[in-house]
């Protein structure tokens, strides 16, 4: 559509826009969070009554004090404790939690809460987990025949969170017979999302009632498990969401508020919550992954079999990592043709921080073994490894997944895209460098001059270049509602609970209602996401805003519409059949014909939208004749009935400058969205690196990104989400990693713990849109936030791979671990 | 005004005077968003006590615009597209003031230096650079006029 500006940029440039952090309620009281000492020990007492006594303190709560309360939250797995009961189980987990009538009082007074602990074993990583007797979790939380989603979570305690599978054809014996197997094993780290306004929530409990303000991405999930904890009915429950300094799915599902919420119930005040980084880290990851990947290729190079096993270390809780894992297992042997196929995932329970969401969503784990393994495969093949997924990518249309939608892109010409703008970087590169103190660059490429003349004239750089694809099931749940209040003079509230944490959704959705509704954005509202009045959303995640709920505000226009037809006919007294749409006014059928076609309406704008006419506005505006094609075919104005505004048509039918028409929207497992996934996200990237000899340094040269998403509503937001993914990707790839050191994180700030900067962004960076219009989302959309992050990392590890001479197995790729790498090479 | 020894500038800035543009992230002077400037000069909010700037002039986010009329650091912002969720952006726009304060004819290089020392997680960075590139020339073209 058009670059049209974030409708949230003047009040996020003025320091004007609300966060979550900054709400505050009347007399509202802090809370400080003691947490455990220990990675797995026993509680054997906690004393409380010098914090009581410490001034300003209002309640010191712990589990003990949650009376009729439920005790635990997870919306897949329930093992969640609010409040650590009986023992603790990672090192940060809450024990208690003070309330203070200031921050500083708070503070203090949590300091002075004594806690004794009896040792256990602490188990801190997955394999040491798995091996062990000693169980974290001595209790199975899962009711028989529990089931979220898909993902029917297993019951046992054996320090397994969840266990999945995937498979089909014979995968062994392909294997056996196969010409070449190449096989792969990487070690994903542990990353934190770092989402820089911190987990935060403001809990207002009453008598019947619960007001949460809170950095929740889902806070229809999180009134869910709110009101199962205080046993209230789900409208009592108000989960509001300002804007979010962040998401990147680490805010994804429930988090603080359960804690906030006992707080104020306890304290019969309004409590407020935060976290520094620190606790933040210790609030929610990302799975760590160790995955190996074999691939069995026969005489051409095609691929015969894929066995694949994944194991997560999923941390203290179970979190979202049973779906993530799920997710990882349906992403893992990529968009290939693949006859055999075998995936066996396992999500462990450690005593570190918990593990769910993360950009990607298991992909990039997954990706990192499988798409490193087809560069190792291209290697022993003596086939160029874009070649090598050339032959063997799926073609739009294939079946990916049996049962699943089809394929719904063409990503050869994506990797066709990569590789030309790759060129067309090292051609720049090699021109530059030919030019010594020429002038002929300016602004940033001032830089690449010098480094390339340098490159040239030092022997001790080593580039690398290479591309991964991936293909993930996305969009999630198709369970959106929207809600377009039109107003009388013809503008519009649009209401959606999609949370803004600025992916910029609130002002792609207002592009698409003023499109349908043929108005100027300028005359679109959109609320905040708040449960108390806007409609129901299942997410915002899985990149699936644009197209999930755009297709609901499509039809919440369509409603519009409808109504407004109805009103018009009441109001002449006519059937509403006998009015229709065109150019964004309501006309009489008899004043106007659709014999006639071949204007270009149904294009951006007001008055250039497609006419409705005859049977309803809804058929001439349904889904499946929009977008392209269904622009050309508009019937034009035959006679001069200029008919009424929408504006006026309200006016008319309240005899008053009053009024508003409602229009409601709805998208479920139907039409559009019938099958599942409601698109499949595409990551496809290139980059190309440097590698100093002397030092193990890294450097990104060049950054090419594909956003496949079938029709950019906002060209810029699209390629913001691509470059802002690819950048996580690159963190992960060189520098972020929570290390554990026996029970305690090491890293627990931004000081060691690494995160890109802007010095790091590559020298040359080209983002490119794939608009093919093979999306099920408005106008042929599909999503787009995490697939640019999700081959990221596997595209770095080959392209370092290729620079130094060995393969890496581990991320992230620091200077010690590239040195070494190069050590083996000389080798 | 009276504030006890330990408040921080940004705690005063946010919960004594309900200016809320000063964000807190890192509290370890790394991420870079709770920058103010103190007669001019950057400063972290968050790792500064209120009691140590009696008598400086404090300057935030809050203060730029001049009645209606952005800051040309704050329009560039806008029209280069360099925010996302915008928890960083008033950090990120204070520097970017200090630095054109300090070198009104800041070259890329350093852009990218002074820039480096605040962190953004969304945008990727480069809408950032290229707005603070395209704020330095604009205020050079209106120094330009003014001297003429």
């Amino acid at each position: 559509m058009t670059a049209v500006p974030r409708s949230d940029a003047w009040e996020k440039v003025t320091g004007r826009a609300r966060y979550a952090v900054d709400a505050v309620l009347p007399n509202m009281a802090h809370a400080a969070v003691v947490r455990s000492e220990r990675a797995h020990a026993r509680i054997s007492a906690i004393d409380r009554a010098e914090a009581e006594a410490a001034p300003g303190v209002i309640a010191v709560v712990t589990a003990e004090d949650l009376g009729d309360l439920g005790r635990r939250f997870g919306h897949i797995v329930p093992d969640h404790a609010i409040l650590a009961e009986g023992k603790v189980r990672y090192y940060g987990e809450p024990v208690a939690v003070v309330v203070a009538e200031t921050p500083h009082q708070a503070a203090d007074a949590a300091e002075l809460v004594w806690v004794d602990y009896d040792d256990l074993p602490a188990l801190t990583d997955a394999a040491t987990a798995l091996a062990s007797d000693v169980l974290i979790h001595e209790q199975s939380y899962v009711e028989p025949g529990q089931k979220f989603l898909d993902v029917a979570p297993a019951a046992s305690t054996d320090n397994v969170a969840h266990r999945n599978e995937l498979a089909w054809g014979d995968a062994e014996a392909a294997l056996a017979t196969a010409a070449t197997v190449v096989e792969t094993t990487t070690t994903f780290p542990l990353v934190y999302g770092y989402a820089m306004e911190t987990y935060n929530a403001l809990a207002d409990w009453q008598p019947g009632s619960l007001h949460v303000v809170s950095t929740a991405q889902h806070p229809l999930m999180v009134r869910r498990e709110l009101a199962r904890m205080f046993s209230l009915p789900l409208a009592a429950v108000r989960v509001e969401v300002p804007y979010i300094g962040g998401g990147y799915g680490s805010k994804s599902y429930t988090k603080l508020e359960p804690l906030a919420a006992a707080a104020s119930w306890a304290a019969g005040r309004p409590v407020k919550v935060t976290t520094d980084v620190e606790a933040a880290m210790y609030t929610t990851r990302a799975d760590g992954a160790l995955v190996t990947v074999r691939t069995g290729f026969d005489a051409d190079a095609l691929i015969c079999a894929r066995d694949i096993d994944i194991r997560f270390d999923t941390g203290a809780y179970a979190d979202n990592s049973p779906l993530v894992l799920t997710k990882s297992i349906n992403r893992s042997f990529g968009p290939y043709r693949t006859p055999n196929l075998r995936v066996r995932g396992v999500a462990a329970y450690t005593n570190t921080s918990p593990a769910s969401s993360y950009r990607g969503f298991g992909a990039p784990q997954a990706a990192l073994a499988g798409e490193l393994n087809m560069d190792m495969a291209a290697d022993r093949l003596g086939i160029d490894p874009v070649e090598l997924r050339r032959r063997n990518l799926l073609a739009p249309g294939d079946t990916i997944i049996e049962g699943k939608r089809p394929l719904d892109a063409d990503l050869v010409a994506d990797l066709d895209a990569i590789v030309s703008a790759l060129d067309r970087h090292a051609a720049e590169r090699d021109a530059e460098v030919q030019v010594t103190g020429g002038q002929h660059a300016a602004g940033r490429d001032a830089d690449v001059q010098v480094t390339g003349a340098r490159h040239a004239a030092e022997a001790g750089i080593r580039r690398g270049r290479a591309v991964a694809v991936t293909a993930s099931d996305a969009g999630a749940s198709p369970i959106s509602t929207a809600q377009v209040r039109m107003h009388a003079d013809g503008s519009v509230t649009l209401l959606v609970s999609s949370t803004e944490m600025g992916q910029g959704s609130r002002t792609a959705l207002s592009q698409i209602a003023a499109r349908e509704l043929c108005v100027p954005i300028e005359a679109v509202a959109v609320g905040q996401s708040d449960t108390r009045f806007t409609p129901f959303e299942w997410t915002t995640g899985a990149s699936r805003t644009t197209t999930v709920v755009g297709l609901a505000v499509q039809a919440a226009c369509d409603d519009l519409w409808d109504n407004l037809r109805a009103k018009a006919a009441d109001s002449a007294g006519v059937l509403v059949d006998e009015v229709v749409v065109h150019g964004g006014r309501l006309h009489l059928a008899a004043d106007i014909s659709n014999t006639v076609s071949g204007s270009g309406a149904g294009g951006d704008g007001v008055g250039e939208h497609g006419t409705g006419s005859g049977t309803g506005v809804a058929g001439a505006l349904g889904a499946g004749e929009r977008g392209t094609s269904a622009a050309d075919a508009a019937p034009v104005v035959k006679d001069s009935g200029s008919g009424l505004a929408p504006g006026e048509v309200i006016r008319q039918w309240f005899g008053a400058d009053a009024g508003e028409v409602v229009g409601v929207g709805v998208v479920r497992r139907d039409g559009a969205t019938a099958v599942l996934p409601p698109f499949w996200e595409i990551g496809a990237v290139g980059v190309e690196v440097s590698v100093d000899v002397a030092t193990g340094e890294v450097t990104v040269e060049q950054l090419v990104t594909v956003g496949d998403v079938g029709y950019a509503v906002n060209p810029d937001l699209v390629k913001g989400q691509d470059l802002g993914a690819a950048t996580q990707g690159l963190g992960i790839a060189l520098w972020e990693e929570m290390v554990y050191d026996g029970e305690q994180l090491t890293n627990p700030n931004l000081v060691e713990y690494r995160v890109p900067r802007l010095r790091d962004t590559p020298r040359r960076i080209t983002s490119v849109l794939a608009e093919r219009g093979d999306g099920a989302g408005p106008y042929g959309a599909k999503g787009a936030g995490e697939g640019a992050l999700n081959p990221v990392p596997a595209a770095v590890a080959a392209a370092v791979g290729r620079a130094v001479g060995v393969w890496p197995t581990e991320l992230p790729l620091t200077p010690p671990r590239v040195w070494s790498l190069l050590q083996q090479a000389q080798q | 005004m009276l504030v006890p020894v330990r408040l921080t500038v940004a705690e005063l800035l946010r919960d004594r005077l309900g200016l809320t543009g000063t964000k807190v992230s890192c509290e370890m002077q790394v991420c870079g968003v709770c920058t103010v400037l103190v007669d001019g000069d950057p400063v972290s909010s968050c790792a500064t006590l209120a009691c140590d700037l009696d008598g400086t002039e404090v300057l935030t986010v809050e203060g730029l615009a001049r009645g209606r009329d952005l800051h040309p650091v704050q329009e560039a912002f806008m029209d280069a597209n360099a925010l996302q969720c915008g928890f960083c952006t008033p950090g990120f726009i204070m520097m970017a003031v200090a630095l054109l304060d300090a070198h009104p004819d800041a070259d890329q290089a350093e852009v990218r230096e002074w820039m480096d020392g605040n962190l953004c997680r969304c945008t990727g960075y480069d809408p950032i650079e290229t707005a603070v590139t395209v704020a330095a020339s604009r205020l050079a073209a209106a120094t330009a006029e003014d001297g003429q």
